[in-house]
């Protein structure tokens, strides 16, 4: 283990389902964040419960929760519906996309976004997602930005989350040159708790980002420009639809050039021989 | 950040299969659900003989046949305001139910918004037939420019010489209106020390202290020293949409006599600048006097509970019911299990797709009371969660099936049925309250739609907990911008009739027709020791091991007043075993066997 996998005797792969329990306590107890906890309850038992369940199954091992705990607290959090079932299929769905849309051996969709824009699209009269801000003061969101930068730090994703807002931010500047509306309406989205989940716990997501640290920042910057446009057509959920076109589009191209890249030289040696 | 996983053997084996099957499955599951969903708005051409025998009741609306002609009109305001006036000039539609003239039949007052537009005063002529006299009496030309236009109006005998005055809150100079014998009215405003401006969207009758004379209390929306029509900077908007509290203060009127009031809502506990849109006062807890539930927009709800007269303590949070931050909008209590307690509807916003807030119900929880009393939100489960946009709502016992029922208008911009505004809605919604406040960073509106065009809800009790919505099956078929719903037995038929204000819209007259053979038990109070309109008197009706309570209300809803006359159904029972009446004075009084179909006119005994 090297001297970044722990900190504070933690194990760095614990730290982001800590981060997000801490924002879903404080946020409860403070904001009054969730309708009630037994829907974020169920959707974490869910998506829980879904991952022993599918991993046995396939694998023929349990396998870690983690991942699955923090599918599950996001939809929790992330969701809005009257009803239960949404919680518990929108989870379930996030877990079982792992075992399904895979293409050699990777996933390639983040499981949560790709189970709320399912949802989204599947149920639109059924949900909707988190609108709720942290208070009205400046100091709960810079604490979760502050804390969330560390972490993601810790597992070196920062320069993901630093990609995507920067660009976020200069492309709200080129939105309030395109409609005319003031800049602070543009970029304020990015100042609510949705957007915090979104660039600290699913555009990090190591196993639907691609692997060098270029391509990674070439990807968060092309979500956010993808995002521009669907904001520009007016759609509210534009970022979490970005990650769900831009994500699987940039794993493909990486699969495929890693493939071309280990052919190439088999075909080399073998026709030296 | 999803982390580590097991990697799945390569080939597809059963087991595999089986995974591809739930994930279809599962993607397959909205569609189904729609399918079977119990609690999807009923639909179908309403058609007044099947929605009798189905439903009990049908609507009809008859505001040209009888003889309301009514249009609302918004104010325009400040300039600075332009690119969002819509969205700022979006209440004002209010009707107020008052038998002004004492001719034992019920009159209809309604606010008009717009800079020099008139207010109405629709006089029952009997046999369903109205006309306006507000000009006439002196209530027609009270939106003159510089004091400010209408929000809403209550009406409550302040001075208990058995006529019913009026209060007038506006986004502006509030206004108090003497009745004079039915004849006329006369302004006395400055005689009884009201503030100079207000930008006020609810206000209730109450007598908080039971000294037998009506107080008031007035909540304030955007704040007082904001005068809409001469900004000083565009800094007025909410600090939040969800944690605001740089709106309107709040005022508690203690009648003094003499038409004199005496401002003192600091000493008696209530302090709050939430952005207050609907009030409704009742005794919640059975003490005697009256609590007072405030629904605040951009924030929690308040409950200021009665300190037996004393002042007031505010018990949201303690409650539970200031707790989750919504859109509250109307506040109207109502007894819909037959169990004596009353619960508490609040409405909020919902856009499928869009926003999920929802519609609250606040029931006690069983085993608490008194001080300890604490509510759970029960809307979900009685399915009267999901209003859309919704504004004012009022319970009464539409079918007179022995149960209350509960109408709920709504929508809140209807302009161009092809755009809409949510999407720059969102994005100032969702930002810091440097971004929200300033009214120069919201989006202009361009003549899009926001919450518009939305049908109406009228929920039909099942008696088992749960309600039905039938509204386009019973005859309420419009899909104004509904702010104001007030209910009424115009015809003294045992029928309660509703009267809508909509936004920018006609004023609708809702005649009902109930399916024969259910009886009903009206009561008609008059205070002698407690105030005259009996404000607060709270009966209860004791039949067939059912007992319904219900509570003489000085407003209610959004912007809104019912009739004093109490209305009960009482199903197929044709006799009623007593009728215990508690007047706000502290008298019990207790009526045995009363005649059912007939309204019984009843003054507190000495």
């Amino acid at each position: 283990m090297n001297r970044n996998s722990k900190l504070l005797g933690i194990d760095n792969r614990y730290l982001p389902p800590l981060l997000i329990t801490s924002i879903l306590l404080v946020g409860q107890l403070s904001f009054g964040l969730l309708e009630s906890f037994s829907r974020t309850a169920l959707a974490i038992a869910t998506a829980m419960a879904t991952e022993l369940i599918l991993s046995r199954l396939v694998t023929g091992k349990y396998a870690n929760l983690a991942s699955a705990y923090i599918s599950g607290i996001s939809v929790g959090i992330l969701l809005r519906s009257f009803d239960y079932w949404p919680y518990a299929v929108c989870s379930a769905l996030a877990i079982t996309s792992k075992y399904v849309l895979r293409w050699r051996g990777r996933h390639l969709w983040n499981p949560t976004n790709f189970s709320i824009v399912a949802m989204l699209i599947l149920a639109p009269d059924y949900i909707s997602t988190l609108s709720i801000q942290w208070g009205n003061t400046v100091w709960p969101m810079l604490i979760i930005w502050v804390l969330g930068a560390i972490i993601v730090w810790r597992v070196n994703r920062l320069h993901i989350t630093g990609t995507y807002v920067v660009s976020f931010i200069a492309l709200a500047f080129l939105r309030h040159l395109i409609t005319g509306h003031p800049f602070l309406a543009e970029v304020a989205p990015i100042t609510g708790p949705m957007y915090q989940l979104f660039i600290f716990f699913m555009i990090t997501d190591p196993k639907t980002t691609v692997k060098p640290i270029w391509g990674q920042c070439l990807v968060a910057f092309l979500v956010a420009v993808v995002e521009m446009g669907l904001r520009l057509e007016q759609s509210i959920y534009a970022p979490f639809y970005a990650l769900a076109i831009v994500g699987p589009i940039a794993n493909v191209i990486e699969i495929l050039w890693t493939s071309r890249a280990k052919v190439v030289p088999a075909q080399r040696v073998a026709a030296m021989a | 950040m999803e982390l580590g996983q097991n990697q799945p053997p390569a080939g597809i084996k059963p087991a595999q299969v089986f995974v591809y099957c739930l994930f279809a499955a599962l993607l397959c599951t909205p569609l189904a659900y729609r399918h079977i969903d119990p609690r999807r708005s009923a639909s179908g051409a309403a058609v007044e003989k099947s929605a009798l025998a189905n439903y009990g009741l049908f609507l009809t609306e008859s505001s040209q046949a009888a003889g309301i002609h009514f249009q609302h009109t918004s104010p325009h305001l400040d300039a600075k305001l332009d690119h969002i006036k819509q969205e700022v000039a979006s209440m004002g539609a209010a009707v107020s139910i008052v038998d002004f003239d004492h001719d034992g039949l019920p009159d209809i007052y309604v606010t008009n918004s717009g800079e020099g537009s008139k207010n109405a005063l629709y006089r029952n002529l009997g046999g369903g037939k109205f006309e306006d006299v507000a000009a006439q009496v002196g209530l027609a030309d009270v939106n003159v420019e510089g004091t400010g236009v209408s929000m809403g109006a209550i009406w409550g005998d302040y001075d208990n010489d058995g006529y019913e005055d009026l209060f007038l809150y506006k986004w502006g100079k509030p206004e108090l209106y003497h009745n004079d014998g039915g004849k006329h009215f006369t302004r006395v405003t400055e005689q009884a020390g009201l503030p100079a401006w207000v930008n006020a969207n609810t206000a209730v009758w109450l007598d908080y202290d039971g000294d037998g004379k009506l107080d008031l209390f007035v909540g304030g929306y955007y704040d007082e020293h904001i005068d809409l029509w001469h900004l000083k900077d565009t800094k007025i908007m909410p600090l939040s949409f969800e944690y605001a509290e740089n709106g309107g203060r709040k005022y508690l009127f203690h009648n003094l006599g003499g038409g004199r009031f005496e401002e003192v809502s600091e000493k008696m506990g209530i302090s709050s600048r939430r952005w207050s849109l609907a009030a409704v006062a009742a005794d919640l807890r059975g003490t005697g006097y009256p609590d007072l539930f405030v629904a605040n927009d951009y924030g929690v709800s308040e409950l200021f509970l009665n300190d037996h007269g004393h002042g007031f303590h505010e018990a949201g949070r303690q409650t539970g019911v200031g707790y989750a931050p919504k859109s509250g909008m109307t506040a109207a209590v109502g007894d819909v299990l037959n169990d004596g307690r009353f619960g508490i509807y609040v409405s909020n916003i919902t856009e499928d797709g869009v926003l999920t807030q929802g519609n609250n119900f606040w029931m006690p929880k069983a085993g608490t009371s008194g001080d300890k009393i604490q509510y759970e939100n029960m809307a979900n489960a009685m399915g009267i969660e999901n209003g859309g946009w919704s504004f004012g709502a009022q319970f009464g016992d539409l079918n007179n099936d022995g149960l209350e029922d509960l109408y709920v208008v709504n929508g809140d911009i209807s302009l161009d049925r092809k755009q809409n505004y949510w999407y720059d809605f969102s994005k100032v919604a969702g930002g810091n309250k440097s971004i929200i406040s300033d009214a120069a960073n919201w989006p202009p509106l361009n003549g899009r739609s926001l919450g518009g065009y939305q049908q109406k809800k009228v929920w039909i009790n099942d008696g088992a907990g749960g309600f039905r919505e039938v509204a386009q099956l019973v005859g309420v078929t419009d899909v104004f911008d509904g702010r104001s719903v007030a209910l009424a037995d115009f015809e003294n038929r045992g029928v309660l009739d509703a009267v809508v204000a909509n936004q920018n819209g006609p004023l609708l007259y809702y005649r009902n027709s109930v399916a024969p053979g259910n009886n009903w038990i009206e009561f008609d109070l008059q205070g002698s020791k407690a105030n005259r309109s009996a404000i607060g008197a709270h009966v209860t009706v004791f039949w067939k091991n059912q007992k319904q309570a219900q509570e003489v209300s000085g407003g209610s809803g959004f912007c809104a007043q019912n009739q004093r006359t109490l209305h009960f159904g009482l199903g197929k029972a044709d006799g009623v075993e007593r009728v215990e009446i508690r007047w706000p004075s502290g008298k019990v009084q207790t009526l045995t066997g009363p005649a059912v179909n007939q309204i019984h006119k009843i003054e507190e005994p000495a």
